[in-house]
């Protein structure tokens, strides 16, 4: 028990510190003027050179390799429903790190969104 | 159209593209490698697992696809809230069994009916947030 829920803490702080990283970068590197393959390109060019997504991409994959690992030790039924708190543990990084406004109706959408997706998984 | 209007279908379009684009790439990754069989995670059978992989159209349409995934989640991040991008993209969920349904006539439990009410309610409520709370790039810098 006490080794399940390490590795799900790791699942859970290498999922949303890896996004939250890639999120302040990529809004460093602006958006792309356009949604053409030119812009889009040279979008990818500047996101790819911001030391942001460099520092969340291993944390995403440490977030991969731990989910394997519980994939590994316990049933999908159980490993998704509970790294679904990652919503919850995102949302908070969203407005705590990223300074993002998160109201009360986007809240009660996590809230909702997170027990879903557990009911869903648990079939 | 409103400036936070065009902001709004500009976001879900690329949700959309996102949750598409991640869901047929995982379908084609499994469908890969089911036909690979089980790979054994020793060294002499990661070996022999390699060369069936490279060579399966399936794993790199899958790859394709998974590709168009973060490049899509990277551009809607560029613009639009981090929380409001995460539980859009679980619609994914809802998405998946209704394709199950349809399309492989599998049984889906009551229980997971719930869930998929649960997480379309849910994207419902954070699709009526403001797709963007912190200021723009262009705008910082302004």
């Amino acid at each position: 028990m006490m080794r399940f829920a390490i590795v799900l803490g790791l699942l859970i702080f290498g999922s949303t510190g890896g996004e939250i990283a890639i999120t302040y970068g990529m809004k460093a590197t602006g958006e792309p003027a356009r949604l053409r393959p030119k812009e889009i390109l040279q979008f990818l060019g500047r996101a790819l050179c911001n030391g942001w997504f460099w520092a969340g991409a291993p944390l995403m994959a440490l977030a991969f390799y731990a989910l394997l690992v519980l994939l590994s030790w316990e049933p999908i039924s159980l490993v998704i429903p509970a790294s679904a708190l990652s919503y919850v543990v995102g949302t908070f990084g969203a407005k705590y790190v990223l300074g993002e406004d998160v109201s009360a109706a986007r809240w009660a959408g996590v809230i909702l969104v997170c027990v879903g997706v557990a009911l869903v998984a648990k079939g | 159209m409103t400036h936070e209007r065009r902001l709004r279908i500009k976001t879900l379009f690329m949700v959309l593209v996102m949750v598409v684009c991640a869901n047929t790439g995982d379908l084609m990754l499994k469908r890969g490698m089911s036909g690979i069989g089980e790979v054994q995670p020793t060294l002499a059978g990661l070996a022999c697992a390699f060369p069936l992989t490279v060579s399966n159209s399936s794993i790199w349409i899958g790859i394709f696809f998974l590709t168009g995934f973060m490049l899509s989640y990277m551009m809607v991040l560029s613009w639009a809230d981090y929380s409001y991008v995460m539980p859009a993209g679980a619609f994914g969920y809802a998405i998946l069994t209704l394709l199950a349904v349809v399309f492989l006539h599998e049984v889906v439990s009551p229980r997971r009916w719930l869930g998929v009410v649960f997480i379309c309610v849910g994207v419902l409520l954070v699709g009526q947030t403001k797709p963007r709370t912190t200021p723009a790039v262009r705008e910082a810098l302004a």
